[in-house]
């Protein structure tokens, strides 16, 4: 695989990406952090209420990152296990199946913050309207890629039988992204648009863009810690992980 | 400040929602920070075993009784 950039081979050895993402994880947290003490100053404090839903439209600060997130993270997810089923590149296997769980993560906080914003605007807090159910069934998605995953004795194995799994549910992804405009139910349509004029106010419409950045940091992070720890399990009968473990390990 | 935390009278959604968005993602991050440790130590515990192991195997007499002793142990632990 010659197309490959050096630097891009060298970081898919573990040893190497271990101490990499040690030392991008604190500062991707930080960045997170900060982004979010922006973000949520302005969209708690600088932001009018909303002329309808009044304070209650506050919760779009996490509730829209969070869904954007958990569309995001099964991409990313898709595309390492596409790496880890053709390929079989250890890091890619790891990158996959440690963006599970981070995936749910995100779409549990989705389908709870929208049922804490759903009952007060809607007068329900769960509907079997298409968004809402197509983000359900990303949860259980993610839910079934870990759990297939940890079905198998040999880690290696279950990376890429799990992947396809991941590979399959990727219908899913058009189907959660378009079901607003494909069914016209309760949920509303797409406010904020990367290419156009969004249909929402500046005032209103950045610190929204800022969470959104946030997550990505925050994304980043939880993932550099995830895979690093899980080399080492993978890496466990190597050296450098022994050498690793006769420091750190005591 | 009591306006703020009132959030118009939405309090009661505004607030929890934040709280499960900090709390899920404050859990995700500290996840693999304990899991590397147990990782580690379980490692080094496991290292520390069969280096014991081998020094009892190199300091051993190579006679038949103890070598059947040695297996039985070994098959045991």
């Amino acid at each position: 695989m010659k197309w490959i950039p050096r630097w891009m081979h060298e970081l898919s050895s573990p040893p190497v990406f271990y101490r990499f993402a040690g030392v991008m994880r604190p500062w991707f947290m930080g960045f997170a952090l900060l982004l979010t003490a922006i973000g949520l100053y302005g969209g708690l404090v600088l932001a009018p209420p909303d002329y309808q839903q009044g304070d209650a439209f506050r919760i779009i600060y996490i509730h829209v990152p969070s869904a954007e997130m958990s569309l995001f993270v099964y991409g990313v997810m898709a595309i390492a296990g596409f790496i880890a089923v053709v390929w079989r590149i250890k890091l890619a296997e790891s990158v996959a199946m440690q963006s599970a769980p981070i995936g749910a993560a995100f779409t549990f906080i989705t389908l709870v913050t929208g049922s804490l914003w759903g009952e007060p605007t809607w007068g329900t807090w769960w509907t079997w309207d298409a968004r809402l159910t197509s983000e359900l069934v990303l949860l259980f998605l993610y839910l079934g890629v870990i759990g297939l995953f940890h079905a198998f004795e040999d880690r290696r194995q279950g990376a890429r039988a799990a992947s396809f799994l991941v590979l399959v549910g990727v219908v899913n992804l058009p189907i959660v992204h378009y079901s607003v405009q494909w069914w016209h139910t309760l949920h509303q349509g797409t406010t904020v648009r990367l290419f156009g004029p969004s249909s929402i106010e500046g005032d209103m419409l950045w610190p929204l863009l800022v969470m959104m950045l946030a997550t990505k940091f925050y994304w980043a992070a939880s993932l550099c810690g995830r895979v690093r720890t899980d080399l080492l399990s993978i890496d466990s009968g190597k050296h450098w992980v022994r050498d690793l473990a006769d420091r750190e390990g005591r | 400040m009591l306006a703020f935390l009132d959030m118009g009278g939405y309090a009661a959604y505004v607030w929890p929602a934040y709280a499960v968005f900090f709390i899920v993602l404050l859990a995700d991050y500290l996840a693999p920070v304990f899991r590397r440790r147990h990782v580690l130590r379980e490692l080094h515990a496991r290292m520390q075993r069969q280096k014991a192991r081998q020094a009892r195997r190199d300091g051993m007499p190579t006679h038949t009784d103890t070598d059947a002793h040695a297996i039985r142990e070994h098959t045991t632990s």
